[in-house]
């Protein structure tokens, strides 16, 4: 029951996206490709659901190439705790992001409408493909269906260039890290003799996979997870990939594509596990990449570009968890993240597309004028800042914990100061948009039609609903020393006042914050570099390659076919002039030739 | 039988084809490398002739009426191509008509 119930939730997404794909007419019809789409979608979230309430698991594995001594690559679904989560948050949050997106894009032409439900129906398709998973080529797969689908949800809007470019950039720097994930997948299979992760994890537990090489095995697979759940250093594609529709953002970039790679580390635990160091490597750069990230959130005004890089920031904390040995606290926080994220993310989209621009410094006063969106917004912004009692307090609190029960005191300090900056950057974006001075008073806003609000308000619903049912019954797993929720509160407070006494009453310049901050200022607002960074390593190093190459190509290449070319017209040159077009000449030439031919046959019967 | 052997008649056949090569290599009068190529044929006809009445094989005779009838076709195509290139080019001298030189 459990693999027929993994079978439809796959199999419903992929009916859509092939219905879609496959029936022009009905995708240029637009709403009713839509609402196609979102019934699939529906039908996996109940089948979900069910699946969920009734607890069930099992795997159905079936042979797919074949191999000596039985297939050598298996496919099939693996629906166990982990990954009915999973399912549950992805088919949920993709229900209320269609939906959402048919309010949010109805002034889109139709036939773009129905291209955008193929695309989501095809990412539902993928991201549940990699969640069902139960070996690492079928996660691959779908690991690279699921970038196609980003690649193609931010490019949506493919006749501006700033989004193309930045769907571009998102492929490729995704794509490095799955060089590494690739190479390393066919590493741990040269190791150990199998995909599969059951038998891996039989294989790990029974000690049977030679240690030698497999640290660097791991780090390669991490690399995979470095590039899909935009690590340090490989973050750089997140904030461009922003260029898409708000609602891919909330669903793609945010809820479900991007935490992939924490999905990853979690369900490949039992392998991470056997190199400690590699762990270690995942917290700090998981720790790093938090910070970093939360002092860019800092500088930005772009509300969108703020909310990725709290994303980043976010994974940040789910990876240190699952560095720190800690994955259970790491996928709880992907869960809850991934609600209250969707939440500020449909949030920030109401506001687009009221206020009609992405720039915080432009909106104000938004509350008083669209006050289901603030309220939602400021719910998110809560649950996102960790205050109690929503849904962010406890897996962040859990993450914290987890970091620190893991002896890791240099990443719990990062990730401690990120939790400050977390609460400053999101209040900084809650009082100048929300609550400051009106930018435009003439300007006509209003709250977002109901299409949009529903799944505003059952996201809403779920960060306060979760955060209330973990107050009543607290989460399993580790938990903190008694200093360490009053600690998180006391950061997030901070934070928070730091952000209303700067934006909101003023006390404290925020010009005079800058300026005391200047170095870091100035490095967050150039992204510490590594944007130029790339963009110097893609002209120094691959356009020089590419010039060498071309040298070759022109003067190597095409030399040798030119200097076969000139040789032949010489040659013909100088054979052209036996041709005197005098007969005798001709006749003397035959006479000699059977001459020559008669002292031959003479010598030759000799 | 009485008479020359078959050896005198290709001795005969092989002087008249030298006499016809050397014609056509020496002259330069477009006629006369056709009175060459006359000859030349006709020492094949010497041949033909001679085999046919040596190995009792009509087959060379016939052989030898085609020729004759062919070369007859020839030499009024060839004069025909002179008589043409001579109004065109106002000679028949064959290292003045060098149009297909190389």
């Amino acid at each position: 029951m459990a693999i027929a119930a993994a079978l439809l939730t796959l199999g419903l997404p992929f009916a859509a996206f092939l219905l879609l794909a496959l029936v022009p007419r009905l995708r240029r019809s637009g709403p009713p490709a839509g609402w196609v789409s979102i019934g699939a979608i529906g039908a996996a979230f109940l089948v979900a659901a069910a699946a969920w309430l009734a607890e069930a698991g099992g795997a159905g594995v079936w042979g797919w190439i074949p191999g000596a001594g039985g297939p050598l690559v298996t496919v099939g679904v693996l629906l166990d705790d982990l990954s009915r989560a999973m399912v549950l948050l992805v088919t949920l949050v993709s229900l209320l992001v269609q939906v959402y997106s048919l309010a949010y894009l109805h002034d889109e032409p139709r036939p773009a409408l129905g291209r955008y439900y193929a695309y989501h129906a095809l990412f539902a398709f993928s991201m549940l493909g990699l969640v069902l998973a139960p070996t690492f080529v079928q996660m691959f797969i779908f690991w690279e269906l699921v970038g196609l689908c980003s690649y193609l949800l931010i490019g949506f809007w493919y006749d501006r260039p700033s989004a193309a470019q930045a769907a571009v950039k998102a492929f490729w720097v995704t794509r490095l890290g799955d060089v590494g994930f690739i190479i390393g997948i066919v590493w741990l299979w040269a190791a150990a003799g199998t995909f599969e992760f059951t038998a891996l994890f039989a294989e790990a537990a029974a000690g049977q996979i030679p240690a030698a090489g497999l640290a660097l095995t791991m780090v390669l697979i991490y690399l995979g997870a470095v590039g899909k759940s935009a690590q340090f250093p490989l973050h750089v594609w997140l904030p461009d990939a922003m260029e898409g529709p708000t609602p891919v953002s909330a669903l793609i970039h945010a809820a479900t594509m991007v935490t992939a790679g924490v999905f990853m580390v979690t369900r490949t635990m039992p392998l991470f596990a056997l190199v400690p160091d590699v762990l270690t490597l995942i917290a700090w750069v998981g720790a790093l990449t938090a910070l970093l990230a939360a002092t860019m959130a800092c500088v930005e005004g772009d509300i969108k570009r703020v909310l990725a890089y709290s994303t980043i920031s976010q994974l940040g904390y789910m990876m240190a968890a699952a560095g720190a040995g800690a994955a259970a606290a790491g996928f709880f926080h992907l869960g809850t993240h991934g609600v209250f994220k969707a939440l500020l993310f449909l949030g920030a989209g109401a506001v687009i597309h009221a206020a009609g621009t992405n720039d915080v410094f432009r909106m104000g006063g938004l509350f008083r004028a669209m006050p289901q969106t603030g309220i939602v917004f400021l719910i998110g912004t809560l649950a996102l800042a960790g205050v109690w009692p929503l849904a962010g307090f406890f897996s962040k609190e859990a993450v914290l914990a987890g970091v620190l029960h893991g002896q890791l005191t240099g990443p719990f300090v990062l990730l401690a100061l990120t939790a400050f900056l977390t609460a400053f950057y999101m209040f900084r974006v809650v009082f100048i948009a929300f609550f400051g001075r009106p930018h435009d008073p003439h300007a006509h806003l209003h709250d977002p039609p109901r299409l949009m609000a529903g799944p505003l308000w059952v996201l809403a619903g779920l960060t306060v609903g979760l955060g209330l049912w973990f107050t009543v019954q607290p989460p399993a797993g580790e938990h903190g020393p008694g200093w360490l929720a009053p600690l998180s509160l006391g950061l997030a407070a901070a934070g928070i006042v730091l952000a209303w006494a700067t934006y909101q009453a003023r006390v404290v310049s925020a010009d005079l914050l800058a300026t005391l901050l200047a170095p870091l200022d100035v490095a967050a607002r150039r992204r510490y570099g590594l944007d130029a960074l790339y963009a110097l390593l893609y002209r120094g190093a691959m356009l020089g390659c590419s010039r060498v190459i071309g040298w070759l190509d022109r003067y190597v290449v095409d030399g040798v076919v030119n200097m076969a070319s000139a040789w032949s017209l010489r040659a013909g040159d100088l054979l052209r002039r036996i041709q005197t077009g005098v007969p005798q000449d001709y006749v003397y030439g035959v006479a000699f030739g059977v001459l020559v031919l008669l002292v031959w046959a003479q010598w030759g019967s000799r | 039988m009485t008479g020359p052997g078959l050896q005198a008649y290709l001795i005969l056949a092989a002087l008249v084809f030298a006499i016809g090569l050397f014609g056509i290599l020496t002259r330069r009068n477009a006629i006369g490398i056709l009175l060459g190529i006359e000859l030349m044929l006709n020492a094949v006809n010497i041949n033909l002739v001679a085999f046919a009445r040596f190995h009792a094989d009509l087959a060379g005779l016939v052989f030898t009426l085609f020729t004759i009838a062919i070369t007859v076709i020839e030499v009024g195509v060839g004069l025909a191509i002179v008589i043409a290139v001579f109004r065109v080019r106002k000679t028949v001298d064959a290292d003045h008509l060098t149009l297909l030189r190389g």
